[in-house]
């Protein structure tokens, strides 16, 4: 029906030229019922599987459910209960030291790598698909391995150590509330690193080589231009690697649930493996969806960031 | 003097760049040579403190692998695993396609509040909402069945697959569409005779990363479905050969091996859509 009206005005669009051409092109991207019908599917599934979910939540932790029962409302004495928490509190300063950590040595490391892909030649592709691999393999099942790498009684991290005459005795890096934050963050950075890596190296890609030619002709060194130049054109790929990595780093799960369970004495616990040991192996679902909750405030402050990065760039555009 | 130069200028990079690369490289593969050496160890030298850990020094084994292999459901949950990846992934692709269409093309009323959406729900972590969605998936008594999965798995890989094909849709010209439209071609027909096969690069790049995902994925598999033979591969591997205070950890490493293996194999052939598809996610 509508095409054939279609056909009709294009005859006398190319009859009457250009403006009427525009206008044609316009009415071709307007057409709000096949819009809706196409959003629709994807619309209802995220609907009922990731907003009604997250209403329920917060329902949940409103009230005083467990697994099986429904539960009465209760205000908000599930929060006033976590913040008198000592496991919750630990929980909290453990989220913020893992995260931090493990941000920072993936930010640092993560561009000495780009530096490094960005420069190399020769075996280009085998170096970077050497160094991407971590990120793709399943995360629980590699996590598996470095759970035997620091095995109390075969750890070859220790052997090394041993054999290299670093340390006489073996390190208890599991068992040792310390040594195993130490690890989860290590485990994490090996996981997240080639994310950042990558995505950098996609930025220094894009910054244009007659900058550094200039800087060079004006008698910048290496290290100069690298603050000067390198950095502030990196800021907007670094700012949105950052807050991307911030929310899923703070969310992680898998690993600390395979290598500590949130162990020693819930000295790696996240929101993440507490709020799944508290909500399903408790059985305190209100509980555990209060402590899940707390990743919302940084899921809010990551998107509105990230909105407000995408308009200024195309505002410039 | 004039061949030292030539020399210097060769070798230098050995130094600046391959030596400091070095460390990187072998950070990063490490763990995954280890997984695949202890896999294959007797487990008189496995659980020899005195051995060296890095080679296989008494001889090579399968006997981990049969392990797996008899005494485990481990290929049901290699198949479940397939089944449940290749059901979200075709289930995601096409609601991305879909969605991202209009999202690319057409102006229409809440375009933007839809792609902002979809945006947020891409930045939703699974461990924010699991609980709740337990409940959920209860509810529509899909708990401990594949349908549990092949349904909430779309939850994640539908705003990635969008997100991913609306950036990819955008790089299209739109003039060769519209040919198409003024030839009389609807919009379904315009979608998929014209765009898409433009877009297979970008279709690919989605349908790659949302199996490589669901693959991977853990805590809803765990959270999700619980009987044995349903597991995933990832949930199984882990929960099924660590038995109380005993660890097989040559079958561990074994599981870990073919787990990962499908992935890897992908990887291989298609390094460049992951390279590609892992920036466009955080740059775009």
């Amino acid at each position: 029906m509508q095409l054939k009206t279609l056909n009709g005005d294009v005859a006398k669009a190319v009859g009457r030229g250009d403006g009427q051409a525009r206008a044609l092109s316009d009415l071709l991207v307007r057409d709000t019922p096949v819009a809706y019908a196409f959003i629709a599917p994807a619309f209802f599934l995220l609907l009922f599987l990731v907003a009604y979910p997250f209403v329920l939540s917060v329902w949940l932790s409103l009230s005083d459910a467990r697994v099986g029962e429904t539960g009465a409302f209760v205000g908000l004495e599930n929060f006033q209960r976590l913040l008198t928490s000592s496991i919750f509190l630990q929980t909290l300063q453990n989220s913020i030291i893992f995260t931090a950590a493990a941000l920072g040595a993936k930010t640092v490391f993560g561009m000495a790598l780009a530096l490094l892909l960005f420069r190399i030649g020769r075996f280009k592709r085998l170096i970077r698909g050497a160094v991407l691999l971590p990120f793709i393999v399943p995360t629980a099942l590699s996590t598996l391995v470095w759970w035997w790498m620091f095995e109390p009684l075969y750890s070859v991290v220790n052997w090394t150590l041993k054999s290299l005459h670093i340390v006489s005795r073996d390190i208890p890096w599991l068992p040792d509330p310390y040594l195993a934050m130490f690890t989860v963050v290590l485990v994490n950075t090996w996981r997240g690193l080639p994310f950042f890596a990558i995505t950098i190296l996609a930025g220094l890609v894009a910054i244009p080589r007659e900058l550094y030619e200039a800087a060079e002709s004006d008698g910048a060194g290496p290290v100069s231009r690298f603050w000067h130049i390198t950095v502030p054109l990196l800021k907007p790929v670094l700012g949105v690697v950052i807050l991307f990595s911030a929310i899923f780093t703070l969310a992680d799960f898998n690993i600390v649930y395979v290598l500590t369970k949130g162990g020693p004495m819930n000295m790696t616990h996240l929101f993440a493996t507490y709020s799944f040991a508290l909500g399903l192996q408790g059985g305190q679902i209100s509980q555990g969806a209060a402590v899940s909750l707390f990743l919302f405030p940084i899921l809010l402050i990551v998107v509105f960031t990230q909105l407000r990065m995408v308009r200024r760039a195309t505002t410039y555009e | 003097m004039n061949s030292a130069a030539r020399w210097a200028r060769r070798i230098r990079p050995v130094f600046t760049l391959y030596v400091p690369v070095t460390p990187f490289v072998l950070f990063a593969l490490f763990p995954l040579y280890f997984m695949l050496v202890t896999s294959f160890k007797k487990n008189a030298e496995l659980y020899d403190v005195n051995a060296v850990p890095f080679l296989i020094g008494r001889g090579v084994t399968f006997g981990h692998y049969e392990l797996l292999s008899k005494d485990t459901l481990f290929w049901s949950w290699f198949l479940n695993s397939l089944i449940v990846s290749l059901a979200a992934t075709v289930i995601s692709v096409v609601l991305g396609v879909l969605a991202a269409y209009p999202l690319a093309r057409l102006k229409f009323p809440g375009a933007n509040s839809f792609g902002v959406a979809i945006f947020v729900t891409y930045l939703v972590p699974p461990s924010l909402l699991f609980l709740p969605l337990s409940t959920v998936v209860a509810r529509l008594g899909l708990s401990d069945s594949l349908w549990a999965l092949v349904v909430t798995y779309p939850t994640f890989l539908v705003p990635f697959c969008t997100w991913l094909l609306m950036g990819y849709f955008r790089t299209v010209p739109k003039e060769i569409e519209e040919c198409a439209m003024l030839d009389g071609c609807n919009r379904l027909q315009t979608l998929v005779r014209i765009l898409l096969p433009v877009a297979v690069p970008g279709v690919i790049c989605a349908a790659l990363f949302a199996f490589t995902l669901s693959w991977n994925e853990f805590l809803y598999a765990l959270v999700f479905v619980s009987p044995a033979e349903l597991k995933t591969m990832t949930v199984g591997v882990f929960s099924e050969l660590i038995r109380g205070d005993i660890y097989y950890w040559g079958g561990l490493m074994a599981g870990a091996c073919i787990g990962s293996l499908p992935i890897v194999v992908a990887y291989v052939f298609f390094l460049d859509y992951y390279v590609s598809g892992l920036t466009a996610g955080a740059v775009k």
